[in-house]
Parts: C-alpha cells; sequence; structure tokens
C-alpha cells in the first residue's frame, strides 16, 4: 500500500519536475548565460582564492556577496515576517492572499543568500564550527545572526510545508504542520526582529571606519525599522510583478484583492518610513553631526535622506490618499533603492571613507551576485506554478466555518 | 513519596542553578583579577630602524624574509609580514615606527568571531586557530587598527597577524623581536610593570617625550604600548579611537537579544488571542443582527 503510495508520488514528481510555460524567453536565456558565467567564476574562486575574483582588501575585507546578497537583501526578506505578523497575530484577513508568495519569497531569499555567504567564507569548510558547539563564540554578532538564520529558516519551512502538501496530497502532513504554524510565525517574528537588528549591529565595532552620518549606536534599531518597508516594498513590486506573470493561474480572490493590498501596503509603508525618517532625525541630532552636513559626505547623506526615505514617504502617501496603485509601486521601487543605498552606504561607500578613493565592486563579483537572485527568482517561478501559492488550495482542503484554512 | 522527589527535584534544580551562576562568576572573577597580561612598550624615541625586528619575526614565524623596500617610508604589514617599520618624521629627524598587531586588553576581533578562532589568551597575545576560524572576515571589519590579514590569493586562506609569539612565550621566552632589537627600544613584561617604566621615562625626560603613553587607555587599553617624542597623529596613529573597549559598542545589542527572544513572543501570543477574542465578538454580533 505505502509501497504504490510512494511509486505513485514519485511518477508525479516526475511529471512536476517537467518545465511548465515556454522554455526559451529573454529571461530564462539571460539567467543560463549569467549562471553559466558564474559557474566559470567560482571554479576560479574556489582554486584561486577570494581575491582571484573579488575586489576586497585588507581595509575593505568584504564584498558584494555579503554586502549586497547578504545585508541588503535580507532587509527585503523581511516581508515575511510583516506580513505573517499582520495575518496570523493581528487577524487583518485582508492580507491573507499574499502571506504564501510572501513566506515562499523569504524563504527563498534566506536560502539563497545564506548561499552567497557560503561563497564569501574563505573557509566554508568550517561553516559547521559555530552550530555543531565545538566553539561557540557568545559574544559575537555574527553567532547570533547565524543561529538566528537557521532557526528562522526552520520557522519558515514549517510555515510553508501545508503549501507543498497540499500539491503533494499530503493530507496528515498539513495537518500536522497547521498546528505548528502561529508557533512558528510567533518564534519567526521574534528571530526575524533580532537578525534584522543583528546584520546593522556587525557594524557595531567598525565605528572608526564608518562615517559619522552613517554610523551611530542605533543601527540596530535603524536597520529592524527599515526592513520593515523595504520587505513590504518588494512584496508590493514583486506583487505587481506577479499579477502579470501568474496571471493564468492566480486566484479570483487574489486578482480582485491585488489593488486594495497595494493601496494598503503602502499605507504601512509610509507610516514606516515616517517612523525611520523621525529616528535618523533623532539619530543625527543626537550625533551633534552638522558639521558634517555641509560636506561632499552630507549631499550624499541628504541625497539618501531627503531623496529615497521622504520622498518615498510622500510618495506613498498621496498614493493612498489618491487611492493610486501607480504612485504607489513608484515609491515602493524609490524606497527599495533607497534601502540598498542605505546598506551599501554603510557597508563600502562610507566604509574607510577618510580614504577617499571610489570603490567599485568586480564585474565577476557582480555576476554572480546577479546569478543568485536570478536562480532564486527561477525556483520561485517553479514553486509558484506547480504549488498553490497564488491559485486556490485543492479541493479537498476542507472548509471550517466559512473560512479556508489555509497557512 | 512524592514530597521526597519534589525535594529531590529541588536540590538538583538549586545545584543546576549554582553551576551556571557559579560558572559565569567563575569567569568574570578569572578575567578581572587572575590576568595580569604581558605586552611590549616600543619606544620610538629609541628605534633606528634597523628593522632587526622584521627579520627575527620573519624567522621566528616562518614568514617570507622582509623585502627592502627602498625608498618606501610608509611600510605596511601583510599577510606575509606581522611587523613593519615605517619613517616618520623629518630628513633630518626621522622616526622610525614598528607597527604590529596591539594586542588589545578587550579584542574587538575575538569579540567578533563567532568560532572563538581568535582567542585572547590569558598570557596576553591573541592567537589564531586555524581549526576554527571559517574565513568570516568579521575580526578585519571589527579590529580599530586594521591588524588582521586575509590570504585572498588562496583556495585555503588564513588570518595572518602577529600573535606577540605565544608559543615562545609558554616556554618562558620572550617575543623574537624584543629579543633581536639592537637599539634597546622594545621592553617585554607585564603591562603594569611596562606602563611604569613609560611613565617614568616621560618623568625623567620630560623634555624627549610626548607626554601621552599610546595604548595605556586608547580602545579599553592595548597589551602594545608606544612613547614617542611627537604627536602621536604623526607617527600615522589615530588619536580619534576612543577610550570605550571595543567590546562595549555591541553590548546593548548582545544584552537585549534574551529580553526581545523572552517578552515578544510573549507579547506576540497574547496579541494573538485578544484579536481572536475580538473576532469571535465580531462574529456573534453580525450573528446576532444577521
Amino acid at each position: 500500500m505505502d509501497n504504490t503510495r510512494e511509486t505513485s508520488f514519485l511518477k508525479f514528481f516526475l511529471q512536476e519536475l517537467k518545465p511548465k510555460g515556454k522554455i526559451i524567453t529573454p529571461f530564462n536565456v539571460i539567467t543560463v548565460i549569467i549562471v553559466i558565467i558564474s559557474a566559470v567564476i567560482l571554479f576560479f574562486r574556489f582554486t584561486k582564492g577570494l581575491g582571484s575574483v573579488m575586489d576586497a582588501s585588507q581595509t575593505r575585507p568584504w564584498g558584494l556577496w555579503i554586502n549586497f546578497n547578504v545585508i541588503t537583501g535580507v532587509a527585503f526578506a523581511g516581508g515575511a515576517y510583516v506580513v505573517t505578523f499582520m495575518v496570523y497575530i493581528l487577524g487583518l484577513e485582508k492580507y491573507r492572499p499574499i502571506v504564501r508568495p510572501t513566506v515562499l519569497y523569504g524563504l527563498l531569499a534566506y536560502m539563497f543568500y545564506a548561499g552567497a555567504l557560503l561563497l564569501d567564507l574563505g573557509r566554508p569548510w568550517k561553516v559547521i564550527n559555530p552550530i555543531i558547539g565545538n566553539s561557540f563564540g557568545l559574544s559575537s554578532v555574527l553567532f547570533l545572526v547565524a543561529w538566528h538564520f537557521i532557526l528562522y529558516m526552520i520557522a519558515e519551512v514549517i510555515e510553508f510545508v501545508p503549501t507543498i502538501a497540499e500539491w503533494a496530497k499530503w493530507k496528515r502532513l498539513r495537518k500536522i504542520f497547521l498546528s505548528l504554524n502561529l508557533a512558528a510565525v510567533i518564534f519567526g517574528i521574534a528571530l526575524s526582529t533580532l537578525h534584522q537588528s543583528g546584520l546593522g549591529s556587525l557594524f557595531l565595532m567598525a565605528k572608526a571606519k564608518i562615517h559619522p552620518l552613517w554610523y551611530s549606536e542605533f543601527i540596530p534599531i535603524l536597520f529592524f525599522v527599515s526592513s520593515i518597508f523595504a520587505g513590504l516594498s518588494l512584496v508590493i513590486v514583486s506583487e505587481s510583478i506577479s499579477q502579470k506573470v501568474f496571471k493564468n493561474i492566480m486566484s479570483t480572490l487574489h486578482v480582485k484583492s491585488h489593488k486594495n493590498i497595494i493601496i494598503s501596503l503602502g499605507k504601512i509603508c509610509a507610516i514606516a518610513l515616517f517612523v525611520y525618517f523621525s529616528l535618523t532625525i533623532l539619530v543625527f541630532i543626537h550625533g551633534k553631526n552638522y558639521s558634517y552636513l555641509n560636506t561632499p559626505w552630507g549631499y550624499w547623506y541628504l541625497v539618501e535622506i531627503i531623496g529615497f526615505v521622504v520622498t518615498p514617504c510622500m510618495v506613498f502617501l498621496f498614493g493612498f490618499r489618491l487611492n493610486n496603485i501607480r504612485l504607489v509601486r513608484i515609491a515602493a521601487i524609490m524606497s527599495i533603492i533607497g534601502i540598498i543605498l542605505n546598506r551599501m552606504n554603510i557597508s563600502t561607500i562610507a566604509y574607510q571613507w577618510y580614504e577617499n578613493s571610489l570603490h567599485f565592486p568586480s564585474w565577476m563579483e557582480l555576476i554572480v551576485s546577479i546569478a543568485v537572485i536570478l536562480v532564486q527568482i527561477m525556483v520561485f517561478r517553479w514553486i509558484a506554478r506547480r504549488m498553490p501559492v497564488f491559485n486556490e488550495s485543492p479541493a479537498w482542503v476542507k472548509v471550517k466555518k466559512g473560512i479556508k484554512l489555509v497557512a | 513519596m512524592s514530597l521526597v522527589r519534589r525535594d529531590f527535584l529541588k536540590t538538583l534544580g538549586l545545584i543546576g542553578a549554582s553551576l551556571t551562576v557559579g560558572k559565569s562568576l567563575g569567569a568574570t572573577t578569572k578575567k578581572k583579577n587572575k590576568t595580569e597580561f604581558y605586552g611590549v612598550l616600543i619606544d620610538t624615541t629609541r628605534c633606528v630602524g634597523c628593522r632587526a625586528c622584521e627579520w627575527s619575526c620573519a624567522e621566528a614565524n616562518g614568514l617570507p624574509e622582509p623585502t627592502e623596500d627602498e625608498g618606501v617610508k610608509i611600510r605596511k604589514t601583510s599577510v606575509s609580514r606581522w611587523t613593519a617599520v615605517s619613517e616618520y618624521g623629518t630628513e633630518d629627524n626621522p622616526i622610525y615606527v614598528k607597527k604590529q598587531c596591539m594586542q588589545c586588553m578587550q579584542p574587538a576581533c575575538a569579540s567578533a568571531c563567532l568560532t572563538k578562532a581568535m582567542n585572547k589568551t590569558d598570557e596576553g597575545p591573541i592567537v589564531w586557530r586555524e581549526d576554527k576560524c571559517m574565513g568570516c572576515r568579521s575580526c578585519m571589519i571589527s579590529c580599530p587598527f586594521d591588524v588582521p590579514k586575509f590570504e585572498y590569493d588562496s583556495p585555503n586562506p588564513k588570518i595572518q597577524k602577529c600573535q606577540m609569539c605565544f608559543e615562545r612565550l609558554e616556554e618562558g621566552g620572550v617575543p623574537a623581536c624584543v629579543e633581536n632589537c639592537g637599539g634597546d627600544a622594545l621592553l617585554f613584561g607585564k603591562r603594569k610593570d611596562l606602563l611604569e617604566v613609560a611613565r617614568s621615562r616621560i618623568y625623567n625626560n620630560p623634555d624627549d617625550y610626548y607626554h601621552h603613553v599610546y595604548g595605556e587607555h586608547e580602545v579599553g587599553g592595548t597589551g602594545v604600548l608606544y612613547l614617542s617624542s611627537v604627536p602621536f597623529e604623526q607617527l600615522g596613529f589615530r588619536e580619534d579611537l576612543g577610550t570605550t573597549a571595543y567590546p562595549e559598542y555591541n553590548k546593548n545589542f548582545l544584552y537585549s537579544v534574551p529580553v526581545v527572544l523572552i517578552l515578544w513572543p510573549v507579547f506576540l501570543l497574547g496579541l494573538n488571542n485578544s484579536t481572536k477574542e475580538n473576532k469571535k465578538l465580531n462574529e456573534k454580533k453580525t450573528d446576532n443582527h444577521g
């Protein structure tokens, strides 16, 4: 009995492995080319050392893979904990359609960015050390971040298993994991709070190296607050793209609620941006950094704060007031650029600022960085086309009290 | 019977608690009282720039022979050079400064390390342990003096930095550079004693010295101390590092972690319950009205 079930699942799985949709599209072709080039680059990275492909130096130890993929990318994965907070903790049913895509995006982001971290580690075969416990660096922020990454990935897997179970028709497994869902969500939010701020704390000891306009003891709080609108802005953009790409499979509820959800998310982003802006003002005054404002670094700082914090905040607000989805999307893109600017400023541009030399990543680093993101999108698409992420759960999912028990 | 068991559990709990408390208390006292770190006092007024320290360092640590670098005044440490002598000052009055790891009392690198590969030994030197390091380079981000160097050109990279000849110290010796210094510019000893020597040199020759011992308070105190005839800024030292020990900058965040991990879930669970009840009430209301 069990045997036949297993073989039938294998058949089903092999059936599902086949590509759905067109194979030769511009996106696929570009992705494959970039992935092949990165494979070559990574071959050199592992045989000749990091220096052969990366533009890192003794005074700027971290390259794009950590500073962009991990430190910037994880902020964008923040949407998962914000959305699960709104739906499961605050009970805002309105946002339920976007829970699954956001959790899936978050899960994949963590998997791939942890992968990027592995590429950047000089001695990746030792990565197990802080996990198995033969050397716990308890005073290390990175130790905390590493553990929170792992635990949060587990929490997100728990949150996503019901979706997989609905696809593979594992009714019992689905039930078990649904009962774990609330615990995973709560645990996940706590972990996210800590590792989002923890990523900022990695730079706390770089006090002497980061420009005073960007360094403050409040970096952890700023990182946490900004991950809220970073994550939601990414949800706005990715939902808007999914609306087109996954049009055929999207449930009618999802399609219908799209505009309403995006506009409401825009309002939340506006509030989060306003809080973030107020905090930066407080930090700025607290740091007594007025004298730096009238320098080139000060102008660059103002570009970030006025151009990509205040402006998107206003555009979000107008978008919400005027019920204009296009304005909200524009604001989301602006705030995404703002987050990239902020994270890159702290980790790269204003890092070792007194050297006064512009620092560019090597093209090889950049290619691998992009490849990581493209493969992540591909896997997202593969899952979204098969499992009930955007579309309705299968009919066997029981309807209880008029509310569908979906995770 | 049940009473006995309860008592047994109580005692067990108490023992467990005392074990954890005892251990942590023990750790703090050990750090504070027992350890008197070794250090090196570098008197730049006595250094003649012969670079014998560089040669002996290379020999003692299996590094390639130092290069000549003719015409280069500011020489930096690197993956294959743990200590380097630079020339500052003027043509007529050159000042030679040997630089290497400062062996901080409370090192940022060790506190940043998630595998304890960077380790502050009880003797004072900060050593790097190959079997633990995973190459994340957090130590390099954190070090206020940019000391740890990473082998970017190796598939099996190591972190390279001065370890104050830890192995020689264990055998009762002194660091190779100190032993081979011809100009009497380097002095090895307990940090406390070195500070006294440094102060008395300043006191006895007030006109020859700039009245500051670099490393006495910088970043919470360093194992390597410097004397100079000119302000340290002129010798490529940073004077804006502050006197706070670097691990302190992390403390607020690290302390908040257990608090957040305990309080956040409780708060979230409460919030979840209250919204659930609210929902039920609302449903009832709509039921009654409808």
